[in-house]
């Protein structure tokens, strides 16, 4: 393995990142209580740096420039840098997203800044390693972050509860993934991507330990990205996590997690891929129904989010299943998509719940449209993008997603689609009794009206025509299809 | 005009959305400007639909006015903006174009939240004449779901007092129809390689595309199920009252008018030229299920209370007559239900803005609490009494050439279907004038009825215009039958294999193995 400088700006992005993210810690204790937004500043230029770098990157390698370092383990490849943006601006709305909740929270300290970039440099090694360990520490540095900030509400019961129960299933998930790794190093002799791929193919690797360490990887992966039957956590964790930490944890990790599955079954695994297509098959069925079905009972509005969360990666599969190149294309696609209207909606919920996030019943929402008209409006988008509804990312994502399924051929694919449209149509009911109480109703009791932060409006303005584009235009999709072309 | 052709239906596309644009820039005070510049943007998408059919050929079977410009390209994924305008979506369009400024105006009553109501009327109009003018399956399919949302809204808040059980009622109703035939529309894109209705046509007629027998059933229904939804047939008609009955006029009026012929204008576009066999296979089923729809809208209505749920079922009576004649599959019973369909917009339509135009003097539907109506209100109730005798089939009136030749195609094909037909149209005469005796003639029953103002200017306009639309589709039918009659004859012709085209009295044969 040969180490030279310029190996070193494969991990820009992530060296940016560290060094802000340290830079925030040692800034903490100087500056003063009522002052700590100054942090967040220093944390999203940080971001902004790390955005710079990921496009200095990219114009490397459109320059021809090589893009793999570290022997393999590191790469820079059109999907890596792909999804290295998106989590990165995903980074970017949550911390943008947090300054005045934090502040009304009265739990604004400079550690949750450090924290939510050093899970950005964590998911950003998960999206850009070409290597099973690598991903694994990846994976390990997200969690760790996001499992403390999930309770970063320290005096609320309901956040204890989410960090300890996302702490405790977390680390029994990544043992499995950890176990996966060691099975199929048994099997071939190698943690390296493209060399599991050869072994495989050559049918030298002995199948037993090859299924079982596809199993233990299916099933550490499937946790983090909140796939059945291994979705059972999502619902505590988003509901007692803090607003702006949920709206970052269902949409970054969830990202890099399946931006890893998809790199690790279709790059690694793909000579097996008899072997996983009924896993995800199987998986993606589970997953739309038990979102879907669970999410018409729910009242409280973070819950219902969660669900369809559980839903959406259920639609993910779909294209999952179809493995094809095209399919990529829809699931990066789609993740941009969810990630733009899923951050929007948890930003909505996150300002409306009011102080002590009290209001997260959707009877809370009743008469949103007369009293925050620019919050309704944006919240609407989301959730008519959520259905699918045409004009937004939403429908043409889902659209992306099940042609790429109907044009693999196979006629359980076919199925898979007729299953996902039903569940979308099932989605409509409880998408919809959100607008009915936004748009129909009166407010029940006297609400004072808090005045909707800059920060936020921004946020949501950015996100809800951020939506509305991507259902117009097709330059993301471009994108999302060369960046699929890497993954051969 | 010749320069303009490529760029008339996108103009006429867009003006209401310049509209839109407009209402959005302009506060939400005074009323009186935004309603102003809403009627004013329905009525320039009037007047530049109106031109249509003195430009239109009468000998092209096919597409006019066509233009296309690619949409969204990604490798295996080509979406076009294709429009374009038959005998078939020529009539439609202007039947859209010209009810919309009637709703416009029928809604000055409404002082909640103006501003949006009218964008949401004139985007709706947009989505409807999209869906009607879109040539490519996926913007198709983005019209016909996106002009949901805008009725949802219109229902949901500016209807009546179960608004939102009908609103979601309504969405989830129509959603969850086409979320089958977004399937099948993918489906049929795997296997003809192109969103192109004209091109998948063209490769049907060629014999490049061949479907087996299940797949074009599998197509065929997954298509119907969202058109049936839409007509409403009989069992998937439970969404219409409720929506019908609490939305407001212009809702109802836009509903019943345009909103219902999405679904036959889905079955004659897609159902008919793309699936044929199945087609034919199922025709028994369906046409049972029209004729179901006639009489038992029709009983239903005879019992209704309620003049607007009255109207509302008399829609799914009517609609059955559209069916009926589509699946008689010859020229004249084509022509027919394609008349009927306008007819139907602009007779309902009418008898919705006049239920409602009651309704803003007594905040009422019952017809209990009319009657004797005639004294106050003269000139109101003879263009109640006109517009009733248009929809039950007066003579010179325009309901009478459609249903007749819905009629003279289905007897054709099925005496006893023809002879069930004609007799709701009996049913229809009995309820809707009773519903007239007990609303406009007779003493004056309830005292606040003796001093209610006579139309007023406004509504006056309104009504004149439905009544020459409806002498002007009475006397002068031709005019339209001729210009659908090229279309009716294509839309056949796409059916039945060309080799066999010139025995027409033979019964259709299996397609040709060539």
């Amino acid at each position: 393995m040969s180490f030279s400088l310029s190996s070193l700006l494969f991990v820009l992005p992530e060296i940016v990142l560290s060094l802000f993210g340290v830079a925030v810690m040692v800034a903490e204790p100087f500056v003063r209580p009522g002052r700590k937004q100054q942090l967040g500043v220093l944390a999203l230029a940080g971001t902004v740096a790390s955005l710079a770098a990921i496009v200095f990157q990219f114009e490397l390698v459109r320059r021809g420039a090589p893009v793999a370092a570290f022997g393999g383990t590191v790469l820079m490849d059109s999907f890596s840098l792909f999804l290295h943006f998106l989590v990165t601006l995903v980074t970017v709305l949550a911390i943008l997203a947090s300054f005045r909740y934090l502040d009304r929270e009265q739990i604004h300290r400079g550690e949750y800044y450090a924290l939510l970039l050093f899970g950005t440099v964590g998911m950003g090694l998960m999206v850009g390693s070409g290597e099973l360990v690598l991903i694994f520490l990846g994976l390990e540095i997200s969690s760790i972050s996001t499992y403390i900030l999930a309770g970063f509400r320290r005096t609320a019961l309901r956040s204890n509860e989410a960090a300890l129960k996302y702490f405790l299933l977390g680390s029994f998930a990544t043992a499995f993934f950890l176990f996966g790794i060691a099975l199929l190093f048994g099997a071939t002799g190698t943690t390296i991507l493209t060399e599991i791929r050869s072994a495989l193919a050559g049918a030298q690797a002995n199948a037993a330990l090859t299924w079982m360490g596809i199993a233990f990887l299916f099933v550490g992966l499937a946790f983090k990205v909140a796939t059945a039957p291994f979705q059972v956590w999502t619902p505590d964790v988003y509901e007692g996590a803090p607003a702006p930490v949920t709206a970052f944890l269902s949409v970054g990790p969830k990202a890099a997690a399946m931006a890893a599955f998809l790199r690790i079954f279709l790059t690694a695994l793909a000579p097996a891929a008899g072997k996983w297509f009924w896993l995800i098959w199987v998986s993606a069925v589970l997953t739309m129904f038990m979102g879907n079905l669970a999410a018409l009972v729910q009242t409280n509005i973070k819950r219902m989010l969660a669900y369809s969360s559980i839903a959406h990666a259920g639609y993910i599969l779909i294209a999952f299943a179809a493995g094809t190149e095209y399919g990529v294309a829809a699931v990066l696609f789609y993740l941009v998509v969810y990630a733009l209207m899923k951050l929007g909606a948890f930003t909505v919920v996150a300002h409306v719940s009011g102080p002590g996030e009290e209001r997260l019943n959707i009877r809370d929402y009743a008469g949103l449209a007369a009293r925050e008209p620019l919050v309704a409006g944006c919240f609407a988008v989301f959730l008519f993008s959520l259905i699918g509804v045409p004009l937004t990312g939403g429908f043409l994502g889902k659209f992306y997603i099940f042609q790429a399924a109907i044009a693999e051929g196979s006629p359980w694919l076919l199925w898979l689609v007729v299953l996902g449209a039903i569940n979308t149509a099932i989605s409509i009911y409880y998408y919809l009794r959100v607008v009915i109480a936004m748009y129909f109703r009166e407010p029940s009791a006297e609400i004072e009206v808090a005045p909707v932060p800059s920060s936020v409006a921004f946020v949501l303005t950015l996100t809800a025509l951020g939506t509305i584009y991507l259902g117009l235009a097709s330059p993301v999709l471009i994108r999302a299809a060369a960046a699929a072309q890497a993954l051969r | 005009m010749e320069a303009l052709q490529p760029y008339w239906l996108s103009l006429i596309l867009l003006t209401p959305l310049a509209g839109v644009l407009l209402l959005l820039l302009l506060p939400q005070e005074p009323h009186e400007r935004l309603r102003r510049v809403a009627l004013g943007a329905s009525l320039l998408t009037f007047a530049l639909s109106l031109p249509l059919p003195f430009y239109f050929d009468l000998a092209t079977p096919g597409m006019q006015f066509e233009a296309a410009t690619r949409w969204i390209a990604v490798p295996g994924f080509v979406a076009n903006y294709h429009v374009g305008l038959d005998g078939l979506s020529l009539f439609l369009t202007l039947l859209t174009t010209f009810l919309t400024p009637l709703a416009v105006l029928s809604s000055w009553p409404i002082t909640h939240r103006v501003k949006w109501f009218f964008i949401s009327l004139l985007v709706l109009e947009t989505g409807l004449l999209g869906v009607f003018l879109a040539l490519d399956l996926f913007l198709f399919f983005v019209f016909w779901e996106v002009m949901l949302v805008p009725m949802y809204f219109i229902i949901g808040i500016w209807g009546h007092e179960r608004r939102v059980y009908a609103a979601i009622k309504f969405i989830i109703y129509t959603m969850a129809g086409s979320a089958l035939m977004l399937v099948a529309i993918l489906w049929l894109r795997q296997l003809a390689g192109t969103f192109e209705l004209l091109e998948i046509s063209r490769q049907l007629q060629a014999g490049l595309l061949r479907l087996s027998a299940g797949q074009e059933m599998w197509l065929f229904l997954a298509f119907f199920l969202a058109f049936a939804i839409k007509i409403p047939l009989f069992p998937f008609h439970t969404w219409l009252p409720d929506a019908h009955v609490e939305a407001p006029t212009a809702g109802s009026v836009i509903l019943a008018g345009v909103l219902l012929k999405m679904g036959a204008y889905g079955l004659l576009r897609f159902c008919l030229p793309l699936f044929p066999n199945a087609t034919r296979e199922f025709t028994p089923w369906i046409a049972a299920l029209a004729l179901i729809s006639i009489i038992y809208g029709a009983l239903v209505s005879l019992v209704q209370p309620d003049g607007k749920k009255l109207v509302a079922y008399s829609s799914v009576s009517h609609m059955g007559f559209v069916v009926l004649g589509i699946l008689a599959l010859n020229v004249v019973g084509m022509e027919g239900a394609i008349l009927q369909m306008v007819n139907h917009g602009v007779s309902t339509g009418g008898l919705f803005l006049l239920v409602g135009m009651l309704y803003d003097r007594r905040h009422t539907h019952l017809i209990r609490e009319f009657g004797g109506l005639a004294t106050p209100l003269p000139v109101l109730s003879s263009f109640f009494l006109f517009v009733v005798l248009s929809s039950l089939g007066l003579p010179l009136l325009n309901n009478f050439v459609g249903e007749f030749l819905v009629l003279v195609g289905v007897f054709r094909v099925n005496p006893w279907q023809a002879a069930v037909a004609a007799l709701g149209i009996v049913l229809c005469a009995w309820y809707l004038l009773w519903m007239v005796q007990r609303v406009v003639f007779g003493q004056i029953t309830n005292e606040n009825n003796r001093t209610l103002p006579d139309a007023s200017r406004r509504e006056r306009a309104i009504l004149v215009a439905v009544a020459v639309a409806i002498l002007w589709l009475g006397i002068a039918s031709p005019l339209f039958t001729r210009r659908m009659e090229a279309t009716a004859r294509h839309i056949l012709n796409q059916m039945n294999p060309p080799a066999v085209e010139l025995a027409t009295q033979a019964p259709a044969p299996p397609r040709p193995s060539q």
